[in-house]
């Protein structure tokens, strides 16, 4: 069963067609990553399935019903997502940037309810952010920002949450640390957690469907990890030769790039792992 | 704030408060100053017996007939300008969108110079001539910018690009004018709250009656707005109808001001970035904003009418004077990095 499918989609940007004809289906609790290389649609798709970008054909269902058929804030309130970029307005501190989440559970004259308090106090724990609750978004880190932006999604309380890239700008340590959050998330309250991801390593290991997209927004690929990651996928859609080994932590599989000096003197363009 | 079941709780920016108390506070001894001085000095009993409608025929006419319209325009303007500059920067994200900057206010200008020397009309065509024109450039420039995203630095730049377009018809239409309609049009071009009377007191009053609700009520949309389109819209807010309805909301209240004061300029740009600094605060601040531009232009308007009693300096000149101050340093701390909205 899927809560959130898009159903025989075009997604297209005025001119430029980034998708045709897509049908993804997201498994109910469970953590899908979507995997692709630069500008194949990751976050197209994403915006497609937060009713962010209207698909050109086909429909995106949400609950059995068409997701724009809903009013936004009853979206908002089903539906979290955190784009690849935000902007923070200046002179905005943390305290009150994370309490902007909890807008579609507010009313006109329900602004700042005890539980909204609560639950904006408990994101920002989560994310470890809560001794921050004072200084300026402004001054931060880009890592200390990024889970700011977590911790405003997270206040926002929706069984879905759709995250673009959030370990992006992270160090390793606070890459693994959200990521385990987004599994704490997905394994002790049941949500439903898609994420866009770079890293493939740390796709197969959270990830407990895997999307993998190519170039024109084809989906090459969908599953369990270990069942469809094979040193020919990882080939064919990122033009990266590679060995697959299990990883020793966690079993899960771990792509090892091919060293580049053994006899493959030209290699496919590599897309590199950070820009987007 | 919590009512003890929390059927009403709302969350209560403490600095603000006390902000808006202390510019509530000068703004009254103001409003008295204004009142009771002047050529034929008031004591404030005098003042309050005319205001309870007990006043003697003398007091009575000063104060109904001169100085209590003229005081209202420039509290109501003021306000409306403020707020309308409130809404225009916290939606484009710049310091510099503000009606006057950005077209709103010539093009105003073209609307009543058309109506003054091509149709030959009088005060209450050529106000309507002016909130005409004040819409139909909100319109280009809403047409040319805000389709498909906003940026708001393309905001600005198109709006900008129409306040030249107008002020060069502005000119055009003044070189073909006859003598005695440029001489109204120039009078017209100088905003001031001079002679105003109580149908300007009443339509502004009454535009801000049923406007800055309206603005209050999508206050918190547009400070979600502040965070981008694709977060607020993740958000649950409505973006391009809560943006349509808080341009129209702010051309309005400046097309209003407009036409009944004529341009004055400095008010809508530095009420809200004056109000701001001193509540620290976040979001729009429409009513410390609404307060400022009252304070700033009938503040203005006594000064103009103390320090300068025989020249009848209008008080549209001396905010165009420290507005061009203002604009020079906002434009050199821009280009340092430090607008407050960057
Ligand atoms: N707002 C936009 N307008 C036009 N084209 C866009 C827009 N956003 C993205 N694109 C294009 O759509 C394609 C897919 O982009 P995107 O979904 O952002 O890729 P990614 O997989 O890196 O997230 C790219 O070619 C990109 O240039
Ligand atoms: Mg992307």
């Amino acid at each position: 069963m899927s809560r959130l499918r898009a159903d025989n989609v075009t997604l297209a940007y005025d001119q430029r067609t980034v998708a045709t004809d897509l049908d993804v289906a997201i498994p109910d609790g469970s953590f899908t990553v979507v995997v692709g290389p630069n500008a194949c649609g990751k976050s197209t798709l994403l915006k497609a399935l937060a009713r962010m970008l209207k698909p050109a054909t086909g429909g995106v269902y949400l609950d059995g019903r068409l997701i724009s058929s809903y009013r936004s804030r009853e979206v908002a309130r089903r539906l979290g997502l955190l784009p690849q970029t935000s902007i923070a307005p200046s002179g905005i501190t943390v305290g009150d940037l994370v309490a902007r989440g909890r807008y579609p559970h507010q009313r006109m004259l329900r602004q700042w309810s005890s539980e909204d308090e609560a639950v904006v106090t408990e994101s920002m724990r989560r994310t470890g952010v809560l001794e921050l609750s004072g200084r300026l978004v402004d001054e931060l880190s880009g890592g200390q920002r990024q889970r700011v932006w977590l911790a405003m999604v997270l206040a926002q309380q929706t069984s879905i949450l759709l995250l673009d890239e959030p370990t992006t700008f992270l160090d390793i340590a606070h890459q693994i640390e959200v990521l385990d959050l987004c599994a704490g998330l997905h394994e002790d309250e049941g949500h439903t957690l898609v994420a866009v991801l770079h890293d493939l390593n740390q796709a197969c290991r959270y990830a407990t469907h895997l999307i993998v997209l190519r170039p024109g927004g084809e989906i090459a690929a969908q599953g369990d990890p270990s069942e469809i990651v094979t040193a020919a996928l990882v080939e064919d859609v990122f033009g990266l030769p590679c060995r697959i080994i299990d990883d020793p932590e966690s079993g899960t599989p771990l792509i090892v790039p091919a060293r580049r000096d053994r006899g493959r003197p030209t290699r496919h363009p590599v897309v590199s792992a950070h820009a987007s | 704030m919590r009512t003890r079941r929390e059927r009403l709780s709302l969350r209560v920016h403490g600095r603000s408060v006390v902000v808006c108390a202390g510019l509530a506070a000068v703004l009254f001894a103001v409003v008295v100053g204004t009142l009771t001085s002047g050529d034929f000095e008031l004591s404030v009993p005098e003042v309050l017996g005319a205001l309870a409608g007990q006043g003697e025929g003398g007091a009575d006419f000063i104060i109904f007939t001169l100085r209590l319209p003229r005081l209202l325009t420039a509290l109501f303007v003021g306000a409306a300008l403020a707020v309308s500059g409130a809404i225009l920067q916290s939606l484009s994200g710049n310091p510099l969108g503000s009606p006057d900057v950005i077209g709103f206010t010539n093009g105003s200008a073209t609307g009543a110079l058309i109506v003054i020397i091509a149709l030959g009309g009088g005060m209450i065509e050529t106000a309507l001539g002016a909130l005409a024109g004040g819409v139909v450039a909100a319109l280009l420039i809403y047409l040319l910018a805000f389709t498909g995203g906003v940026q708001g630095f393309r905001f600005i730049l198109v709006g900008i690009g129409i306040s030249a377009l107008a002020l060069s018809v502005n000119s055009y239409l003044i070189t073909r004018a006859s003598l005695h309609d440029a001489v109204s049009a120039q009078a017209w071009l100088i905003g001031s709250v001079n002679g105003r009377g109580w149908e300007q007191v009443t339509a502004v009053g009454a535009a801000l009656a049923i406007l800055l609700p309206l603005g209050l009520v999508y206050a918190r949309r547009l400070s979600m707005l502040e965070l981008g389109d694709d977060t607020a819209t993740a958000l649950g807010v409505g973006v391009e109808r809560s943006r349509f309805v808080l341009i129209v909301v702010s051309v309005l209240l400046a097309a209003i001001a407009t036409a009944a004061a004529g341009p004055i300029w400095f008010v809508a740009l530095a009420a809200p970035q004056l109000a701001r600094r001193l509540t620290h605060g976040t979001g729009p601040g429409l009513v410390p904003s609404a307060l400022m531009g009252a304070l700033l232009l009938a503040a203005g308007d006594l000064a103009v009418q103390r320090l300068f009693p025989t020249s009848q300096l209008p008080v549209g000149t001396a905010t165009g004077c420290l507005g061009g101050l203002y604009l020079i340093w906002l434009l050199a701390s821009e280009w340092r990095g430090k607008g407050s909205y960057t």
